[in-house]
């Protein structure tokens, strides 16, 4: 098994508070880890400090066996490691299609030759597919900001995956999405994963979703690990119930 | 803005024959106005790239029109440099130029940058006041020439004019295919959302400072084209207020539209020249105008156009749904 992320003792202080404390694990080429935990455990920290958008005060990252600890968020992406937001974070004044060409060029050859080159930097048809993959064919033109709630979040994810990336990190990703939807976007994402053998780590608060999707799971609180296991394992763990109860 | 096919370029081309054949209806002083319309559309088109496609408030661009314009005429009137090259410089000047100007911008962004910008006007200004030797001070440079292309002089009025439109069509058509090419997208992604940018590849710094650099070199163009069709500059044209009524430029003709520029330029320039025949009420008249428009429409004359020719959608819906979403 090739190992795609490895986390080792990471740690991140706002101040006197501690968000995140040493928290390690790694993750296997296609594996769903999901991450659970009570509001303010430090889920949202955790994922800004492997992806360079915070500095983390203590520990490593290393992504298909590179250090890449506290590397700008933008060197990491173009290494194959995507990302959504807790909060929406869709371009409103640009289209459907022009968000989802956005979230690839940079992908397309050197930043030289995408100032001479095509204007969908060759993206067109690609993002048309993702359009059609997560059935927003309908509002391929229309401004993003235009969109509704649950349909944003689709654009979103959809955005995280059209670099083709090898591992990506969604926060909250079913937050906000009703049901139909959800069923939906679990279906999109299981199909992703094995097509293209990519892998996920997911932060969710739906429990029901969450245990459908994952093959494994941490469960977060006060910024430390608590448990890990399989979704029946954590399930059943006095500890976490507590967490949550105690919440 | 899309052009909107057929009616569009239909359009475009009766403006194109407009501007062309526009000097034969025109007394000198008309040319100069029409030609002074194109110089500062240059400039504002280079705003608009700062600020209306990346979001880069800058209160610098006329301190850009102001080393454009002397290093035009320094060179030109006083070491005899053909206007090719003391145009070409200008322009690389304030790239460079903008492009350091563009590190204050990965720091602090709204009107803390409006405030680092604005320094560096006045401290242009100054330079531009103080540094005699080069700049004549407060005497300023006369005898610009105007240039001589490849054997066709542009001393009269009409040909300089034509001089001016084929640089603001060249400009134009370089910003068209920028604001369209994947930087263009890049730079709309630094206006609106720089987090979610980054997280997708952008290289925000990068990018910013393009904006930056780009936007000056077109202020420089601009300024370039300034010294020989005024023949005689000073500092004073080049303080705070020129970069002022660019601002205004661009956010009357619609900030981050193609087209806005080019309109902003019209209110800013001809606009007050029209009203002039209201004597002393000119500048009431226009300030009463210019604030209308902003109350009624903020995102300028193409904002009102795009909303008056669109027909009314059920956008306002789906937008209520999304904020009363958790
Ligand atoms: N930039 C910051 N400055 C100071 N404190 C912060 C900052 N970001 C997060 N925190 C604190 O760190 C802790 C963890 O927050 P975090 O957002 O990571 O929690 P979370 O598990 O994602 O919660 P939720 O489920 O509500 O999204 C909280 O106590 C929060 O107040
Ligand atoms: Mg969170």
């Amino acid at each position: 098994m090739t190992q795609v992320l490895e986390v080792r003792g990471l740690s991140k202080r706002f101040g006197g508070i501690s968000a995140v404390e040493d928290v390690s694990f790694e993750l296997n080429e296609g594996e769903i880890l999901g991450i659970i935990g009570p509001n303010g455990s430090g889920k949202s920290t955790l994922f800004n400090c492997i992806l360079g958008q915070l500095q983390p005060s203590a520990g490593s990252v290393h992504v298909d066996g590179r250090a890449v600890t506290g590397m700008r968020p933008c060197d990491l992406n173009r290494l194959g490691v995507s990302r959504t937001f807790q909060l929406l974070q869709v371009f409103p004044q640009l289209s459907v299609r022009e968000n989802l060409i956005l979230a690839g060029q940079e992908h397309q050859g050197t930043m030289w030759s995408r100032l001479v080159g095509r204007g969908d930097a060759g993206l067109t048809d690609a993002a048309e597919r993702m359009i059609e993959f997560f059935r927003l064919g309908h509002l391929a033109d229309e401004k993003a900001g235009g969109l509704s709630y649950g349909q944003q979040k689709l654009l979103d994810a959809a955005m995280a995956f059209m670099s083709g990336p090898r591992l990506v990190l969604l926060d909250e990703p079913a937050g906000g999405v009703n049901l139909t939807m959800l069923a939906d976007l679990r279906e999109r994402l299981l199909a992703i994963n094995r097509e293209q053998n990519a892998t996920f780590v997911v932060i969710e608060h739906n429990m029901e979703f969450v245990m459908s999707l994952c093959t494994r799971i941490l469960v977060l609180a006060e910024g430390r690990i608590i448990a890990a296991g399989t979704p029946e394992e954590v399930r059943g763990n006095r500890q976490v119930i507590e967490a949550y109860l105690g919440n | 803005m899309r052009l909107a096919g057929r009616p569009g370029a239909v359009f475009l081309a009766l403006v194109a024959i407009a501007l062309i054949v526009a000097p034969m209806g025109l007394k000198p002083h008309g040319v100069y106005l029409i030609s002074m319309w194109a110089v500062m559309s240059i400039a504002a088109i280079g705003l608009n790239l700062t600020l209306g496609y990346a979001g880069q408030i800058s209160l610098a661009q006329a301190a850009f029109v102001g080393i454009g314009a002397y290093c035009s005429a320094i060179l030109t009137a006083k070491f005899g440099w053909p206007f090719g090259g003391a145009f070409a410089l200008a322009a690389v000047l304030c790239f460079a130029i903008g492009w350091l100007l563009g590190y204050p911008a990965l720091r602090v962004q709204h009107h803390y940058l409006a405030f680092v910008t604005l320094a560096f006007t006045t401290l242009v200004y100054l330079v531009l006041r103080n540094e005699e030797k080069w700049t004549g001070g407060t005497y300023g440079i006369s005898g610009i020439p105007r240039p001589s292309l490849f054997g066709w002089s542009t001393k009269g009025g009409p040909a300089f004019y034509y001089l001016c439109l084929f640089v603001l069509a060249v400009v134009s058509w370089l910003t068209w295919r920028l604001v369209r090419s994947p930087w263009g997208r890049a730079f709309m992604a630094l206006r609106e959302n720089p987090l979610r940018a980054s997280s997708l590849g952008v290289d925000t710094r990068r990018y910013t400072l393009m904006a930056f650099a780009i936007g000056s070199a077109l202020g420089g163009v601009a300024g370039a084209l300034y010294a020989p069709l005024v023949e005689y500059i000073d500092p004073t044209p080049f303080a705070l207020g020129l970069s002022l009524n660019l601002l205004l430029m661009v956010i009357v003709g619609g900030s981050g539209y193609f087209f806005g520029p080019y309109l902003g330029a019209i209110v800013s320039v001809l606009l007050p020249e029209w009203l002039r025949v209201t004597d002393s009420l000119y500048l009431i008249i226009y300030a009463v105008a210019v604030m209308l428009l902003m109350v009624v429409c903020p995102s300028g004359l193409l904002g009102l156009a795009e909303r008056l020719l669109k027909p009314a959608r059920k956008e306002p819906v789906a937008r209520a749904a999304a904020k009363a979403a958790p």
